[in-house]
């Protein structure tokens, strides 16, 4: 059996979904963005796999973009729940509704 | 053969780490498992011949983000905890419906495809230098605005967690005015408290002759 970019490319489908199951059905925010780690990491598998696959650069370059995203999103996720937290609110998505509309 | 067992075992290990980040109870142990599977996503890197993003990956995620994220968990200790409310089962099912359909989508339409062997690439494919050639050459602005985005989120949590929370609006006393003390009944009131007899004003010798 000869491992090509298909199963490489199956693994990130398969924990994309499983994230994105995550995203779903949490409550807690910071399971959610520990979810969202989850789909951006799948992302990136996918970006080196084809970039070994037809031998460019490119998908590295962009994999390391896509970290550089993920760790910002980490750093304004968390200071929003600690500034949650900090309120004595309740940290639960679906009763966090004060913003909408 | 080696590459094989290497990759059966990383992706079996990643699958089921995703699966403990998402299904347990515990967000400590939701962090402890996506640690591991950022891990073994780092050994797919490196059987992908992505080096430097395999020690990236080790350093940035597992190393820094994880350490912020395992420290916010303990700092806010059981408030973390996920709220105690049964989800609906119609959400469950949607999830469970939504997830798999991308999974399958994306796997019926790998499989249909037939992926030739690759590109041969020497041994220098994704050494740090020749990522960095491509990183400031070509892709230079987006080098540039990948470190703005990273200044902008670093104030942007300096915003957020700063001491003081910014007054709401809506508080009786939100934005209380600066008390104005002048100078001399400032003086006068610390010299009354100090010496308990009244301080009198006592002209000078030019002022009297005036």
């Amino acid at each position: 059996m000869h491992i090509g970019v298909e199963y490489f490319v199956s693994v990130s489908a398969i924990v994309f979904g499983i994230g994105m199951f995550g995203v779903f059905t949490r409550r807690s925010p910071l399971i959610l963005l520990l979810s969202v780690e989850l789909m951006l990491n799948s992302c990136n598998l996918t970006l080196i796999a084809f970039s070994r696959y037809w031998g460019e650069q490119s998908g590295q370059v962009f994999a390391l973009i896509v970290m550089g995203i993920a760790a910002s999103e980490v750093v304004v996720g968390l200071g929003l729940v600690v500034a949650v937290a900090r309120r004595k609110a309740e940290l639960d998505v679906d009763r966090l509704t004060a913003l909408r509309h | 053969m080696t590459y094989d067992i290497v990759f059966v075992a990383a992706s079996a290990l990643a699958i089921a780490s995703a699966l403990g980040v998402v299904l347990s109870v515990n967000p400590f142990y939701s962090a402890l498992s996506l640690i591991m599977h950022l891990v073994s996503l780092a050994t797919m890197y490196l059987l992908l011949q992505a080096d430097f993003l395999a020690a990236a990956q080790v350093i940035v995620y597992a190393g820094a983000v994880m350490i912020m994220f395992l420290f916010v968990i303990a700092y806010l200790g059981n408030r973390a905890d996920e709220p105690t409310r049964d989800i609906p089962l119609w959400q469950l099912g949607a999830a469970v419906v939504a997830g798999s359909a991308v999974v399958i989508e994306i796997v019926v339409a790998v499989a249909s495809q037939a992926f030739g062997p690759g590109a041969t690439v020497t041994d220098q494919f994704g050494n740090p230098s020749l990522v960095a050639n491509s990183f400031f050459s070509r892709y230079l602005l987006g080098f540039e605005a990948t470190s703005i985005l990273l200044l902008v989120a670093a104030v942007g949590a300096v915003v957020l967690g700063s001491k003081r929370p910014s007054p709401r609006v809506d508080e009786p006393d939100a934005f209380p005015a600066p008390r104005t003390q002048p100078e001399l009944e400032l003086q006068a009131a610390v010299m009354g408290a100090e010496t308990a007899f009244p301080v009198h004003h006592v002209p000078r010798k030019d002022e009297e002759s005036s």
